[in-house]
């Protein structure tokens, strides 16, 4: 442990929850009693990715057994659009659809069968509209959901013109399923005098509390949002867990029973978004060494049909464009393209792993172009301690540690040891090649929204000496609510066991911000620990006066209270005795993170109060016939300042990473012509499984307090690790250009699925010295052969099922 | 024989007797809804996520309790008769200590959101009652292959199954299980017929009156193991009117060895079939391993499997190759059919209204055979093949005297490369000629372009993988990750 004096934070304390999880008897909100006459809903979706609804029969709905309700957004009594950022989402298609599985209708019934069995008999005429569907048509066609924005420094014309290197290139790279395991699920429960309580799987209860009242058209007051917790969030319910709140909501007002909405997997697929599909367009100059003099980046983002949180998502990759790497001269666009598909959303990271991702391809590219190792690359290419150290939008880093962490893993990865032995692997391989990455990661801690950091905490202590705390965060699993019984526990000298944080609830903390950006437990535990500091003031102000010493002789410690010399009681016996003297034993508390400041027009400030550093080595080996790939090894060194709690932050740590390299491997979404996506399902989207865990993954933090005043001096962990997981990309990247000639570069695509990886290994093949063509090169290019004349032959089937 | 119509199986060690409200209810649905019991989880209501897995137990042909996990999202209820089966709710004693392995994972940090976790620690109970308490990392990876977690990476959950053993024993008395278990399968001898509204449900007991309930009701649903008949309810919301279940036809639940050949029974479930054929073939090992997922393989049936027909069902392109035959009966006439012919066309089998597939033929090994079977899919574990494909090779002085070479996921149907097959037979093994079998494929096969893949590579990865087979029987070259 850091610091001796110390009870419980900086433990490895289990989630408060587990002995719940592994017993079956955590409540998730469709595990909730359900109140006599509980209704079932369902939506009906469109069938449609754009499309005017000439025609909407929904009688033999209505008529299905078990129906009670059907409402449309005719039903909506008051506001019938919403969303996070602008109001542009209906709550059911206005006469338009914009994409296949937008929400036409809903239906409350007797029972979720009967209600999911009733949405099938609509009958919905549409007349179809022209579909954009991809980024590529959606950048030709100039369709934003938001408009395009631009940074800029210095004369990059110039620099380019005069570069003695320069490179051109593209990286694209697909979406991603937040896939958390319990899908979308709201409860509204009426109560007297137009109350709605709504049990919600959300990270974000004001947001839906206020959406909630919009659309009833009832004051904040009358709704109460709650969430225990959440089976998983990923940011796919910061926002997008509206629809269930909302048409829940609107269904109980309707029907006056209370309505549960919980949908089917295939539906969760088809109406919320995913993580931003992008294609990042680049022009790079750089010395001869590698040293990067300026860039033009042009950044496509699909949005989906609707701005959602895409405005921040966007901004944020450009926030994150520079990684690890100085940048003096650029020329940043940003387009927030709008086509018929689903509303792309949070997800873990918020489009900074998206920017991350850009950059590494450069110096990568970079890298192969020179002959060099990229992570020497990488290396002449950090921000600089004194100087080299401003960001693209004018935050001076100044709490840079990533030389020295880079060097630590660098050594305690063997990384200059194991490119040596790989290279010595591939020379004697011929079909399977393996490749080695480490990748660095630098990820800025606030929302960039400063006034989203802020947060409100709730506690209680009862005279039996329990101690009840709300807090304004939601638990998705990250294990917030246990960090912040640490945190209360340590302040005021207890055990944990004495101290529980209840459900998130918008009657106890209100105008929270949602819990994301990875600032949960700094924004929640700095409150939670101010509400703790203001009773234990004034304990300590009783205790002072009631035994004669001065407050610095007045201790909270092991359950105990110590008055000097005086007297030493149990806390229990103390609290009773302060609340005999009608000392307030309650408090709230709040925090606003200082120093944060940014221009929104400009995206100019310091937009992060501080950053996290991490990186992560890893070893992948490939199969050069199918392009199947296989993790081997992975390293990561994470800067966690003081844990709070180490084996809760390795699980974030160890699970954002895989998370990640699901991304860019195993995870694809696919949507067919029509627009509508195939992979919808876990049988047919494929997020890592448990073979997909590498045998060797070494974690490690590296010894940094934070240079800010933040909660117990710790770092996030939420969101940094997920981009690690570059490092397993680019390590395919690696192995494919291990069959290549020298400053060839492989186009490789994400996810690195088998096929793209075998695209990848084509797009080499033929590029190295003709006398070193291995045998296997030539059955790939017999395959490669036959392939270019074979044409793409549509089967009876729709697919292979 | 009499009948029944209520049907009967222990739930965490208490009789439940029940006439379902539907035949197609799942068991999942009993849990949750009927009973309450919500520590089950729905997480994708299709047997692919895990979160819904309970431990089963039957008594195994020597009489001793065999135990399973399987997905009770797409389990109908009915086919508990005779069963027994636990929640994670009876795990924790009455004095609230917890199991072993539930221990395990709060000790290891095994749950994050905890959505996952009571199907993951049903899975390692179900390993720690066939008594694997300290199971090797493959075991543990092979039995947790069909739980995901969106949270962890697995790490700590590993951890967890592979330290699960170092704490105290948790008893387990099997011996009430098998006395259970035998009680109820005196009880259930009979014939099980349930009637909810619309919908008939009947569980021969014996072939004879199998095919002739088939025969009198051509349309029925023959059920098996329901992984694939359960998402017909669950997802495409199907009302199943008449199904006819297989699993309590004891004479099907049989393999035997006869003239040369293995005979897999309908009823025999995949994970079994499996291992008689792997025993045979340890070629087919990975692919079993691969198949699916351990609950599904605990559930679903071989020749559910092939009669499936799938294009993509793993398990043809391999039983082709070897030449394996299909026992096909209607009333009380059977014929014998070679497993390719009986796949027509998309969906379309040689096999008459009435008919159905009483067992499988699968040769035994032929010295000097040389076989392989090999699956590409985006994930390693339970996933559905982009491409399968299989070979039969048995050379004579050096030159292909005999190939056969099958894929899944190139066609309509799981199907022969007979032009390639064609373009090797009697040419050296060699590098040349295989290389000419590659060209030759196309006229085998045109794939389509679906979410698994596209056409280019499916054509382009089974030419490779042919070249993989060739360099694996020659040997000497590293070919997997």
């Amino acid at each position: 442990m850091h610091d001796r004096s110390h009870q419980t934070v900086g433990r490895s304390i289990a989630h408060e929850s587990a002995p719940l999880h592994v017993s079956g008897t955590a409540l998730y909100t469709d595990d909730i009693p359900e109140t006599h006459g509980t209704l079932h809903a369902a939506f009906g979706l469109s069938e449609r990715a754009h499309a005017r609804i000439s025609l909407m029969n929904l009688d033999a709905v209505r008529k299905a057994p078990g129906v009670v309700a059907v409402i449309t957004l005719a039903d909506v009594p008051g506001q019938k659009y919403l969303g996070p950022f602008l109001n542009d989402e209906p709550v059911f298609a206005d006469g338009v659809t914009e994409y296949l599985g937008q929400p036409l209708f809903a239906v409350a019934a007797i029972s979720r069968d009967l209600a999911r069995r009733a949405v099938k008999l609509a009958s919905v005429d549409y007349d179809d509209l022209d579909r954009t569907l991809t980024v590529q048509e959606a950048a030709a066609r100039e369709h934003y959901v938001l408009p395009p924005v631009r940074i800029r420094r210095g004369d990059i014309h110039a620099v380019l013109a005069q570069a003695p290197q320069r490179h051109q290139g593209e990286v694209r790279c697909g979406g991603q399923e937040q896939f958390y395991l319990e899908g979308q699920i709201a409860y509204a429960v009426p109560g007297e005098n137009h109350e709605m309580h709504v049990h919600c799987s959300t990270q974000h209860p004001s947001e839906m509390q206020f959406m909630v009242a919009h659309v009833l058209q009832q004051p904040a007051h009358t709704v109460n949002v709650e969430c225990r917790r959440m089976g998983g969030g990923f940011g796919g319910k910061e926002s997008q867990s509206w629809p269930c709140a909302t048409v829940a909501a609107l269904l109980a007002r309707r029907t006056g029973k209370p309505v549960k909405l919980r949908l089917d997997r295939d539906d969760d697929f088809l109406m919320t978004g995913k993580r931003h599909d992008f294609r990042s367009l680049y022009d790079v100059a750089y010395t001869d060494d590698g040293q990067i003099l300026g860039i033009v980046f042009e950044h496509q983002l699909r949005c989906g049909y609707s701005a959602d949180l895409s405005g921040p998502v966007a901004d944020r990759q450009i926030f994150h464009t520079d990684n690890t790497y100085y940048l003096d001269t650029f020329d940043i666009l940003s387009l927030r393209l709008k086509t018929n598909t689903q509303s792309n959303t949070a997800f873990r990271g918020f489009g900074g792993p998206q920017g991350i991702l850009a950059i590494e391809y450069v110096i990568d590219d970079i890298a192969i172009r020179l002959g060099k190792d990229p992570l020497d690359v990488r290396k002449l290419n950090f921000y600089g301690r004194a100087e080299r150290n401003v960001t693209p939008y004018a935050m001076t880093v100044e709490d840079n540690v990533i030389h020295e962490l880079v060097d630590q893993l660098e050594a305690s990865s063997d990384y200059r040891l194991r490119r040596a032995g790989i290279e010595q692997f591939n020379r004697g391989s011929r079909i399977v090649k393996k490749g080695l990455a480490l990748v660095p990661v630098k990820f800025g801690i606030s929302f960039t929204a400063t006034h989203l950091n802020q947060a409100g905490a709730l506690l209680h202590i009862y005279t039996d000496g329990s101690v009840l705390i709300n807090h304004g965060g939601t638990e998705m699993g990250q294990g917030l609510n246990t960090k912040v019984a640490q945190v209360v526990a340590e302040e005021l000298g207890l055990d944990i066991a004495r101290v529980r944080v209840s459900a998130a609830d918008t009657s106890k903390v209100s105008n929270t911000s949602a819990t994301a950006a990875s600032s949960g437990t700094d924004l929640n535990g700095k409150a939670a620990q101010d509400a703790a500091q203001k009773v234990k003031n004034a304990l300590v102000a009783y205790a002072a006066d009631h035994y004669g010493v001065a407050p610095s002789e007045v201790n909270f410690r092991s359950d105990r209270v110590f008055c000097g010399d005086k007297a030493m009681l149990d806390f229990a016996e103390f609290v009773q005795q302060a609340y005999n003297a009608r000392v307030p034993l309650w408090s709230s508390g709040f925090y606003r993170t200082p120093k944060i400041h940014y221009d929104f027009k400009t995206l100019t400030g310091r937009p992060f109060y501080y950053f996290v550093y991490c990186a992560a080595c890893s070893e992948v080996m490939i199969d050069t016939l199918t392009g199947e790939s296989r993790l081997l090894r992975a390293d990561i060194l994470y800067d966690a300042g003081r844990s709070l709690n180490p084996a809760v932050d390795r699980g974030q740590i160890e699970g954002g990473f895989i998370q990640g390299a699901g991304w860019l491997t195993t995870e694809e979404l696919w949507w067919d012509d029509a627009g509508r996506l195939m992979t919808h399902a876990p049988s047919t989207y494929k997020i890592p499984s448990i073979s997909d865990c590498p045998p060797i993954l070494n974690v490690q933090f590296f010894d940094n307090g934070n240079a800010e005043d933040n909660l117990h001096r710790s770092k996030a962990v939420g969101e940094p690790p997920l981009p690690a997981a570059i490092s397993v990309l680019l390590a395919i990247r690696d192995a494919i250009r291990a069959t290549a000639g020298p400053g060839v570069i492989p186009t490789l695509n994400a996810p690195a699925t088998p096929e793209r990886i075998l695209e990848a290994l084509a797009s080499v093949s033929g590029s190295s010295a003709a006398d070193a063509r291995s045998a296997e090169e030539s059955a790939t290019q017999a395959g490669a052969s036959v392939h270019e004349t074979g044409e793409v032959v549509a089967g009876p089937v729709s697919s292979y099922e | 024989m009499g009948k029944r119509d209520t049907l009967r199986f222990y739930l965490n060690g208490h009789l439940h007797q029940v006439s379902p409200a539907s035949v197609t209810q799942t068991v999942l649905e009993y849990l949750r809804e009927h009973l309450r019991l919500t520590g089950t989880k729905e997480g994708c209501a299709e047997g692919d996520c895990g979160a819904c897995t309970v431990t089963e137990a039957s008594l195994a042909g020597n009489g001793q309790v065999a135990y399973s996990a399987v997905n009770a999202c797409i389990r109908f209820l009915p086919t508990l008769d005779g069963k027994a089966i636990w929640t994670v709710e009876a795990l924790s004693g009455a004095n609230g200590l917890l199991h072993p392995v539930q221990q395990a994972m709060i000790d290891h940090h095994g749950s994050q959101c905890g959505f996952c976790t009571p199907g993951f620690v049903m899975s390692m109970y179900t390993m720690y009652q066939k008594g694997l308490r300290a199971p090797t990392r493959e075991q543990v990876l092979e039995h947790l292959s069909g739980n995901l977690c969106r949270c962890t990476g697995y790490r700590p959950i590993i951890d967890a199954a592979q330290n699960m053993g170092s704490y105290p024993i948790a008893g387990a008395d099997h011996d009430l299980v098998r006395r259970q278990l035998e009680t109820l399968s005196a009880q259930c001898r009979d014939t099980l017929e349930l009637e909810t509204p619309g919908q008939h449900y009947i569980a021969p007991t014996t072939t004879f009156e199998l095919a002739g309930l088939l025969q009198d009701n051509p349309h029925a649903i023959l059920l098996a193991g329901g992984t694939d008949a359960g998402l017909w309810v669950t997802k495409q919301l199907k009302k199943l009117d008449s199904i006819i279940y297989l699993g309590n036809v004891a004479e099907l639940t049989h393999i035997q060895r006869v003239a040369g050949q293995l005979k897999i029974g309908a009823a025999v479930l995949l994970n079994d079939g499996y291992e008689a054929i792997a025993a045979e073939y340890p070629e087919a090992t990975e692919l079993w391993k691969r198949f699916a997922s351990m609950p599904i393989r605990n559930a679903g049936t071989l020749v559910g499997n092939v009669a499936n027909g799938s294009p993509i069902g793993d398990s043809a392109p391999f039983l082709i190759a070897i030449g394996a035959h299909v026992v096909l009966r209607k009333g009380g006439h059977s014929r014998i059919l070679a497993l390719e012919d009986l796949y027509l066309d998309y969906r379309k089998q040689d096999r008459a209204p009435g008919e159905f597939i009483e067992a499988l033929l699968v040769p035994l090994r032929i010295p000097g055979m040389q076989v392989a079977t090999y699956k590409l899919s985006k994930r390693f574990d339970q996933d559905i093949s982009a491409v399968c494909s299989a070979y039969a090779l048995k050379l004579e002085n050096g030159k292909v005297a005999s190939l056969r070479i099958a894929h899944g996921g190139m066609a309509a149907t799981a199907r022969r490369a007979l032009h390639t097959e064609q373009a090797l037979l009697g040419r050296h093994w060699q590098e040349a000629p295989v290389r000419l079998g590659m060209v030759a494929m196309p006229q085998d096969y045109q794939p389509m372009t679906d979410m698994r893949a596209s056409s280019a590579y499916r054509l382009k990865a089974a030419q490779n993988l042919l070249y993989r087979f060739y360099l694996e029987s020659t040997g000497g070259v590293r070919t997997r990750v």
